[in-house]
C-alpha cells in the first residue's frame, strides 16, 4: 500500500505502519515520536487532500 | 487467425450439438468497425456469429459467472493467454468450478492498440481486416497497411503468457513466449520520477476521467457485489469528479487488484476516455513479482499472496 502511494507520489515517509500492543507504552511513544518528525519534515501534504469550500 | 475461428467454430458446434455445455462464450464483431463484443452462443445458427481477430482485447473470464445458471449447467469459454489466468484466479477464488466449465484455449498473438491505430486517421474507420501480420484499415480519406507487431497494446508487448494455462482442447498450436529482460520498463520510467514529478504524472492520466466504471466493469476481478464506490452508508469516496476522488477511486481499485491482476489490459480496452489505468496495477504486479515471486492466475493450487501468510513474507516496513 505504501509502495503504490509512493508510486503515485505521496512521499513514502507521510504513511507509516506499526504493530503495537496495549502493553507496549514506550513503543508507541518512540513510532509516535518518529512519525511526528519525518512527517514534519517533509512539511504540510498538498496531495490527495480534498477541498471542501 | 482465419483457421483458428473455424476450429472454435468446429468445437462449440459439436459441443453444443453433443449438449455438453448449454452455451459458448466468445467474441462477435461489434457495432463499429475494429471492435468486437462478448456473446453468449446457445444454439447452432448462431455459430457463425463467432469471430476471433486481434481486436479481441476484452477479457472473457468476466462473464463466466452470471452465465451458469445453477450447479448443474456446464458453459465454454474461449480463453487467450490472459483469460485464461483470470478464469485460474476465478476457479482458486472460488466464483467457478473448473469442472462446470470447457475451456478453448487460443494462443495468443497478442491484440492490437485501437487508440492507437484511430490517431492515424482523421475522420471515422470504415472498415478492418487482417491477413496474417497485416492489418487492412481504410476509412472514407485513406487506407492504411500496418504491421500488427507496430501495433500491439503494451500489455501484449509486455505478455509473458499467450499460451492459456488452463484448457480442455486447444483451437490453434501453441505460439513461442517471448522472454523479456525487463518485463517492467513502463513501471521503472515512473518510479525513477521524484515524488512531485510522479504526482502531476497520475494527476494528468486521470483528469480526463469521467468516472463511468467501464475499467471496473470489463476486469474479471471487480465482481464485488457492491463496489465501494457504490456504497452511500458509508461512503468511502466522493462520486463526483473531483481530482482525488478520482485519484482515491483508481489507487482502491487497484489495491483491490493487488496479486491478482493478470495484465489483460480489458480495463484499458473498455476506457472510453483512453486512460491508460494500468500505470497503477502494473505497479502492483511489479512488487508482487519482487517480494513474493508471484504472477497472478498461474497455478489452481496457489492462493494469491495478499491471501495468504507467511513466516517469510516482506515485513520491513512495520516499525
Ligand atoms: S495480454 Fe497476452 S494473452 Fe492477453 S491478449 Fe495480450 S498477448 Fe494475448
Ligand atoms: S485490472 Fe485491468 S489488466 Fe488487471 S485483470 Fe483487471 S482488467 Fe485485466
Ligand atoms: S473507464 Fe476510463 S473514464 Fe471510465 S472510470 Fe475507468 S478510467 Fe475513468
Amino acid at each position: 500500500m505504501g509502495n503504490l502511494l509512493e508510486h503515485m507520489g505521496i512521499e513514502r515517509d507521510r504513511v507509516h505502519f506499526s504493530w503495537i500492543s496495549s502493553a507496549e507504552a514506550t513503543k508507541f511513544v518512540d513510532v509516535v515520536t518518529e512519525v511526528s518528525k519525518t512527517v514534519r519534515a517533509l512539511g504540510p501534504n498538498k496531495k490527495l487532500v480534498k477541498d471542501y469550500n | 487467425m482465419d483457421t483458428c475461428i473455424n476450429k472454435i467454430r468446429e468445437i462449440s458446434l459439436e459441443l453444443l450439438e453433443k449438449g455438453e455445455v448449454d452455451k459458448v462464450i466468445g467474441f462477435a464483431n461489434g457495432t463499429i468497425p475494429m471492435a468486437t463484443s462478448p456473446i453468449a452462443v446457445t444454439s447452432k445458427q448462431d455459430i457463425e456469429k463467432l469471430v476471433f481477430n486481434s481486436t479481441c482485447g476484452l477479457n472473457l473470464a468476466n462473464y463466466l459467472k452470471q452465465s451458469i445458471k445453477d450447479q448443474k449447467s456446464k458453459i465454454a469459454v474461449i480463453a487467450k493467454g490472459c483469460d485464461a489466468r483470470n478464469i485460474v484466479t476465478h476457479i482458486v477464488e472460488n466464483q467457478v468450478q473448473r469442472d462446470q466449465l470447457y475451456i478453448i484455449g487460443v494462443p495468443c498473438n497478442g491484440m492490437i492498440d485501437k487508440a492507437k491505430i484511430a490517431s492515424l486517421f482523421d475522420d471515422d474507420i470504415t472498415s478492418f481486416s487482417e491477413d496474417g501480420d497485416t492489418l487492412n484499415i481504410t476509412s472514407s480519406l485513406k487506407e492504411e497497411k500496418l504491421n500488427k507487431k507496430d501495433y500491439l497494446r503494451e500489455n501484449c508487448q509486455l505478455c509473458l503468457h499467450k499460451n492459456p494455462v488452463i484448457y480442455d482442447t486447444l483451437a490453434a498450436d501453441l505460439v513461442e513466449e517471448q522472454t523479456l529482460d525487463n518485463p517492467f520498463p513502463d513501471v521503472e520510467k515512473i518510479e525513477a520520477m521524484d515524488s512531485d514529478t510522479k504526482w502531476q504524472h497520475f494527476t494528468d492520466l486521470t483528469k480526463n476521467c469521467i468516472r463511468c466504471y467501464a475499467c471496473r466493469n470489463a476486469c474479471p476481478l471487480c465482481y464485488c457485489p457492491t463496489c465501494f464506490v457504490d456504497e452511500s452508508g458509508p461512503q468511502w469516496v466522493g462520486k463526483g469528479q473531483d481530482e482525488t476522488d478520482v485519484n482515491t477511486f483508481h489507487f482502491l481499485r487497484a489495491f483491490h487488484c493487488a496479486g491478482r491482476c493478470t495484465d489483460c489490459g480489458a480495463c484499458v480496452e473498455a476506457c472510453p476516455m483512453d486512460i491508460n489505468v494500468r500505470d497503477f496495477t502494473r505497479k502492483l504486479n511489479k512488487d508482487s513479482f519482487e517480494m513474493f515471486g508471484w504472477e497472478a492466475g498461474l497455478d489452481l493450487s496457489k492462493r494469491p499472496p495478499l491471501d495468504v501468510y507467511s513466516p517469510d513474507d516482506p515485513n520491513d516496513f512495520i516499525k
